[in-house]
């Protein structure tokens, strides 16, 4: 019988918990690395029980660990991200210029098809590979110094990139997505980038359908269909359906189209599920209520998901990376919340039950489905 | 033989005890402990000092003999106390919460 791995990470460690398939009894492992920032774990495709974490402190700055045995035990590797040339400046919140500085990895990308090959999303934006399991990483610096880096600005969490993509039937092409500078594209396996944000539009900045300077917040598509994405932006949810080239709005009926994860179905490519917020600086569900919204026309018509979810007095937000999916044949979606709880729906959405409620903050959720 | 103590976020990092014991020579300066501490424990560099600059983390400092010698010369000799191991020197995590 199939298994499922989630791996969540919290403001305050890491938690591995693991199920049959049934997806109704779950043992929790952890807190793995207690006390520190784990922003991101994520396993390989091509060898499951060779997961990577990003562990980051305000103390201690950046380790990565590597876990050969699915969770059980890690190891720390490599932890030095050294911008490949004199990193220059980008812009501040206020628009002056200010140096690039490293700050931490929000995301780790294994490769689909080589288990010691990641790819690492950085803050001041960058984007970072390892081929040696994580003992050295480099920097692919195309995407930094592509033409449009001096003039990207940070989010209100720094200038991250969060996204990474990566196309299972188009070898090469990747995309990454930053806040707040947009999404790009590679074709070669990362080496050259371009911006792909036609179509955006963000009051935040003066030129509101400027080449860059949108606060993406989280693409997501199905591999079945590459060329189909996703976007949740800073405001307003977006679809794409050229590989990025252009790029539509499909809010529609949403309650508020301001959120931070956007996630697709495993096995319907036009299923989408966003986590709709009151606002840029109210991040809390509008009207207290928790509910996931579906669309299965791709966008434009959307429903709320609240069976099992708390339905009053709920100010929790949803982060980025903190929406997931598994592959079994009744979809498994599952998100986890800054107040602790993890929920999981093994019913592509219909019903909701907490995996876990207590623990810190959670700030990203993946999902393994094992054989 | 100088003795560190490292905060316990470090000693779970590095898999020790409270304490490591380096042995270092008569001159020993606070660059070289940290030095001598990074190449036994690869896993502790980035920790302590920026690994790009090289500098002190802004959240750590270090303290010996009663006295905080963050801002010291990071190549002036350490106190003797610490040198000898009557006294050990202590990284620590800047009490900052969170």
């Amino acid at each position: 019988m199939s298994k499922v791995r989630v791996l969540v990470g919290t403001r305050k460690g890491a938690f591995v918990l693991t199920s049959d398939g049934a997806r109704n009894d779950w043992s929790v492992s952890g807190p793995h690395f207690g006390g520190w920032e784990i922003y991101h774990l994520k396993g390989s495709p091509a060898d499951p029980d060779r997961i990577y974490a990003s562990q980051s402190s305000g103390w201690f700055g950046q380790v990565v660990q590597r876990s050969d045995d699915g969770g059980k035990s890690w190891q720390p590797v490599g932890n030095e991200f050294a911008y490949a040339s004199v990193p220059g400046t980008h812009q501040w919140y206020d628009g002056t210029p200010h140096p690039w500085e490293f700050a931490r990895v929000w995301h780790l990308e294994p490769s689909l098809d080589d288990p010691d090959v990641v790819y690492a999303g950085v803050e001041d934006a960058a984007l970072f590979r390892t081929t040696d399991g994580g003992r050295s990483w480099q920097e692919l610096a195309g995407l930094r110094t592509q033409e449009t880096g001096p003039s990207w600005q940070p989010g209100a969490g720094g200038m991250c990139l969060h996204t990474i993509l990566l196309d299972a039937r188009r070898t090469g092409r990747m995309y990454a997505a930053i806040s707040a500078a947009g999404a790009f594209r590679s074709d070669d396996g990362g080496e050259s980038w371009r911006p792909i944000n036609r179509g955006l539009r963000s009051r935040q900045i003066p030129d509101e359908e400027a080449e860059v300077g949108h606060c993406v917040h989280r693409i997501a598509g199905n591999p079945a269909r590459p060329e189909l994405l996703f976007m949740q932006k800073h405001w307003d949810v977006m679809r794409s359906d050229d590989g990025g080239e252009s790029w539509r709005e499909v809010s529609g009926d949403l309650p508020s189209d301001f959120g931070f994860p956007i996630d697709v179905h495993a096995h319907e490519p036009e299923t989408v599920y966003v986590v709709p917020i009151k606002s840029d600086s109210e991040h809390y569900p509008p009207d207290g209520r928790l509910r996931v919204y579906r669309s299965r026309t791709g966008g434009g018509e959307w429903e709320p998901l609240t069976k099992g979810l708390p339905q009053d007095n709920c100010y929790v937000n949803v982060l980025r990376d903190a929406m997931a999916v598994d592959s079994l044949e009744g979809c498994g979606i599952y998100f986890g919340t800054t107040g602790g709880q993890v929920y999981a729906s093994s019913d592509a959405g219909g019903t909701w039950s907490a995996i876990v409620r207590d623990l810190p903050a959670v700030l990203s959720v993946e999902v393994q489905t094992l054989p | 033989m100088i003795r560190v103590v490292l905060p316990p976020h470090l000693r779970v990092l590095a898999r020790v005890e409270r304490e490591v014991e380096l042995e270092l020579p008569a001159e020993a300066t606070q660059r070289a402990v940290i030095d001598a501490l990074e190449v036994r424990f690869p896993q502790l560099r980035g920790t302590i000092r920026d690994p790009a600059t090289m500098r002190r983390r802004p959240f750590v400092r270090f303290f010996g003999c009663g006295e905080d010698l963050s801002h010291e010369d990071p190549d002036a000799p350490l106190p003797p106390a610490i040198v000898t191991g009557s006294e050990p020197y202590l990284v620590v995590g800047a009490m900052a919460g969170g």
